[in-house]
């Protein structure tokens, strides 16, 4: 079958032929055919993955491994003469110590049995393979149109468009290695590959502060990727033929076993995902232009930290160690939702909910019952669509009103309505029945009751929900609000964002649709190959969920009828003499103009205080589990 | 098994028991302050009068949340009295109510604008009471499902006894009574006018209060579900349960959003999580 090799070497050869071409109109037609190709060739995998369990397909070229290390070490080089040219010891303290262990282990394993490893594919390794290919490459072409604008406002950052997209397309290519790989050491080379190319996004424009937040970045996940040589080494120790070295054999072969490598690319997922106390790096790679924002979050990286942890979730159930990195996720679940309400800064509001999120993916992951993992992957797809969304609204408001401040978004119904539409709907996804991220939470709600010690996760989901139900509406009304003095905007954007925005939010909804059908052809077939048992939500349920929706759909309907309202007066000012523009007589005859502000609770909320509390938390959390697997291991 | 009868009865039922419930409500509360109060069907005339009003707007958009509102708490009351699932119920309740705050917050109105914040603390400072609540019932019953909790023989209050106080701690919130009347009250001393309703008038204003009523009588019958293995002690509890309220209504002074959320907070972790605590480790012990 050719497509697995093709949806990983594609989207290199799109991104080598971007950095050859500069002109601009040829980089729109490379970026659009090659986007196009991609999600149809995500959507092809639909009908050559297999029923039940893994397909595997042989690659044919057999140095592959070899070559593979060579282009690691490579990148070391790489990433020590950045740290040279920086000054960044610290990192190139890590990528050292990395390159050490990776020789180390090339050492040991080299000496090994030398068949080549599969390329595999099964329903969650599909579903991940299509949030790449369709919302990944749809970020890219709304990229098109955004850095064209973005270099016009910046006219200090040095157009390197080229790389930039060169960058985009070899994460996507990176991403699609990572999820068909099967073969650990394999999984590793992507996994450094998708470190690699968001260090380098991050730091694209340059500026001290992006230079600083990239190498952060670069630090937090190199820590995560010598965990993961860990893991290699330990499973060459163990296993001298390299047969626990693929995922398939590793998650069936025992507790005993799979429990220290499991535990340590926990970590390594942990860090990936940026999870507390490593939640730093995700909010300070918001320097990034915002398509990058988007795929970070969204489609990539942070999503290739969940996928490996859900991966191993039927080694850590049931363990103490599991149920402890449940807790890491739970813990950053409460504490990244009651930061969100704290900040005015709409891209940092998105980073801190995405870090709940993954959050609450790693808490189902950690303690991984199988409705658990259910609802884990529900989270993941929603969540990449509702947030790419979200993301690629809020760079387009930026880019027309100037600001990405959640307080300038004032009256953006009446500036920009289309717009404002969409990330209602974005932020509806997030929290609302009968969206998905709410179904998601519910599932996780009705699962982890019957989980061991689920309860503590029960009370963590109840109140870290309603949280996030606060920051989400306050930032709806915000953009709902009528504001009288507002002037329409809506003009001079790009084709490219309209087409990415209107597919993304048709996606939304469609999704709260078609959901018992990606969970009964997809989720479930995945569930039940692993554990042999799944679940769903029950038939009456989705009855009347899909009602609901129907009813949602409808409501907007009624504005036809309402339309037509004459008696339109100003709002209630207590009596002060005030003008339809809302300037009102002040006390010692200042006239003022009203600005409405939200609550952001400073006091309860503020980010120090509980970035501080979810780092010693999940910190000491960590030591623990590490503690725990040292034991174990020795 | 799910009923829709029970729905079409609530639908045509629920306006006249919370209207009615309304009426008892202020008459006592006169009484209470020493006043005659209004006739018992008071609610009933505000309301018909304020359709005959003239409506005016702010924004049209208005009319749209405010309708929204209506028909979400009207649906979600029909699931749950149809005895469907009661986290979805709770859910349901959240939209309808996040309909209401964007009707306050669309009107570019300071005082609305304020009343919609302080609405939205209260959101986050009842639901997780209200999902322990229901998480609790599960724990007792295994079961999500109204008609399945309304089935169990099982006296729910003996096991869920902190949990139904917590409850009664967010009822006070839900049914706007003080202290905990933040966001808008029945009552004429509000010092933010009439906070998530100021733009809200004639017609669309009656929407809003038919609305409240129905969610009232939603309100009462969560409560009835502590008690359902016997229905006779169920309606006591809630007539006492409403007593109660009324009381509380009457004898304390407007709290602060800080300590409505930490007290509201408080009390559900009090007294929400550790009866569920020991449910949970009672359940190894004795099967419930």
């Amino acid at each position: 079958m050719i497509t697995l090799p093709f949806l990983i070497l594609f989207p290199a050869v799109i991104a080598i032929l971007l950095l050859l071409v500069s002109a601009d109109a040829w980089r729109r037609l490379v970026v659009k055919a090659g986007a196009l190709i991609i999600g149809i060739a995500s959507l092809y995998l639909l009908f050559i993955t297999p029923e039940t369990g893994p397909g595997f397909f042989p690659v044919a070229f057999d140095s592959i491994s070899e070559l593979m290390f060579l282009a690691e070490m490579v990148i070391a080089a790489f990433l020590v003469y950045l740290g040279i040219k920086y000054k960044k010891y610290l990192a190139i303290f890590l990528v050292v110590a990395q390159a050490a262990l990776l020789v180390y282990y090339e050492s040991l394993a080299g000496s090994g049995t030398h068949t080549v490893p599969n390329l595999f594919i099964d329903q969650f390794s599909l579903i991940l393979a299509l949030i790449i290919g369709i919302i990944g490459s749809l970020i890219c072409v709304y990229a098109l149109g955004y850095m064209a604008t973005y270099q016009e406002h910046h006219p200090e950052v040095r157009d390197r468009r080229r790389t930039f997209f060169f960058l985009m397309f070899f994460f996507l290519s990176s991403m699609f290695g990572l999820v068909f790989s099967d073969f650990l050491p394999w999984v590793f080379f992507f996994w450094e590959l998708t470190t690699l190319c968001s260090f380098l996004l991050i730091g694209y424009s340059g500026t001290g502060e992006a230079v600083n937040n990239a190498f952060l970045a670069l630090n937090m996940n190199l820590l995560g990727g010598i965990a993961f040589v860990g893991a290699l080494l330990y499973l060459a120790f163990v296993s001298p033929g390299g047969e626990l070295l693929n995922i398939s054999t590793l998650i069936h072969s025992g507790h005993m076993v799979a429990l220290v490598p499991a535990v340590l690319i926990a970590f390594a997922g942990i860090t990936k995902a940026a999870l507390m106390p490593f939640s730093a790096w995700l909010v300070g790679a918001m320097v990034a232009p915002t398509p990058v924002s988007a795929l970070l979050h969204s489609s990539t990286m942070v999503k290739a930290g969940v996928y490996i942890i859900v991966r191993f979730a039927p080694v850590l159930t049931g363990t103490m160690e599991g149920l402890i990195i449940g807790l890491i996720g739970g813990f950053t679940f409460l504490l990244a939702s009651a930061i969100a309400i704290s900040q005015s800064n709409a891209k940092k509001v998105l980073a801190y909910s995405t870090i709940a999120n993954l959050g609450l993916i790693v808490a189902c992951a950690g303690v991984g019952t199988y409705k658990l993992v259910w609802a884990a992957i529900l989270l993941i797809i929603f969540h990449a669509i509702a947030k790419s969304l979200l993301f690629l609204c809020v760079g387009t408001v930026e880019h027309r009103i100037g600001s990405k401040d959640i307080e300038d978004m004032t009256g953006l119904i009446v500036r920009m309505p289309h717009v404002a539409v969409m990330m209602f709907i974005g932020i509806a996804g997030m929290f609302l029945a009968p969206f998905g991220m709410l179904i998601s939470k519910w599932a996780a709600i009705e699962a982890f009751i019957e989980a061991q010690f689920g309860l503590i996760f029960v009370a963590i989901l109840a109140f870290g929900g309603s949280i996030t139900v606060f920051f989400w509406s306050k930032w709806m009304g915000k953009i709902i609000s009528v504001c009288p003095v507002a002037v329409k905007v809506e003009n001079r954007i790009p084709q490219e964002k309209w087409i990415a925005l209107s597919l993304l939010t048709a996606m939304t909804v469609f999704i709260c649709l078609a959901f018992p059908l990606i969970s009964s052809h997809l989720i479930e077939p995945f569930v039940l190959s692993v554990y042999g048992a799944t679940t769903r939500l029950s038939q009456d349920n989705v009855i009347i969920m899909v009602m609901m929706l129907f009813l949602l759909m409808i409501m907007p309907f009624s504005l036809l009828w309402f339309r037509k309202e004459k008696n339109i007066v100003p709002p209630y000012m207590a009596g002060r003499p005030s003008t339809p523009d809302l300037h009102f007589l002040g006390s010692m005859g200042v006239t003022r103009q009203v600005t409405l502000g939200n609550y952001y609770l400073e006091e309860v909320f503020g980010e120090k205080r509980l970035f501080m509390a979810g780092t010693a938390l999940c910190l000491g959390l960590i030591l623990l589990v590490g503690t725990l697997t040292a034991g174990v291991a020795l | 098994m799910i009923l829709p009868e029970y729905a079409v009865l609530f639908i045509i039922l629920a306006p006249f028991i919370g209207g009615l419930l309304a009426g008892i409500d202020r008459k006592l509360t006169a009484r209470m302050q020493g006043r005659v109060g209004p006739p018992i069907l008071q609610p009933f005339y505000d309301v018909g009068k304020l359709f005959q009003k003239e409506q005016i707007v702010v924004t049209p958009s208005q009319h749209f949340y405010v309708l929204s509102y209506l028909v979400f708490i009207v649906a979600s009351g029909a699931l749950f009295f149809a005895g469907g699932d009661l986290l979805l119920v709770i859910f349901a309740f959240t939209l309808a109510h996040i309909f209401l705050v964007l009707g306050a917050y669309s009107s570019y109105s300071p005082y609305s604008f304020i009343g919609a914040e302080r609405e939205l603390i209260q959101i986050i400072a009842y639901e997780p009471m209200i999902i322990l609540a229901a998480v609790g019932m599960y724990m007792v019953t295994k079961s999500f499902f109204v008609w399945e909790i309304m089935a169990s023989s099982l006296p729910l209050i003996l096991y869920l006894p902190g949990v139904f106080l917590g409850f009664l701690m967010v009822l006070t919130i839900k049914l706007r009574k003080s202290p905990f009347d933040l966001s808008t009250s029945h009552h004429a001393h509000q010092e933010i006018v009439k906070g998530v309703t100021t733009e809200f008038s004639g017609p669309m204003l009656a929407r809003v209060e038919i609305a409240h009523w129905y969610e009232n009588v939603f309100l009462l019958g969560f409560i009835y579900l502590f008690f359902a293995w016997n229905p006779l002690v169920g309606v006591i509890a809630i007539i006492v349960a409403y007593l109660l309220e009324i009381l509380i209504d009457n004898t304390f002074s407007r709290a602060t959003w800080k300590f409505t959320l930490k007290s509201a907070w408080i009390i559900a972790g009090m007294m929400g999580l550790v009866n569920l605590g020991v449910l949970y480790y009672l359940s190894g012990v004795v099967p419930v």
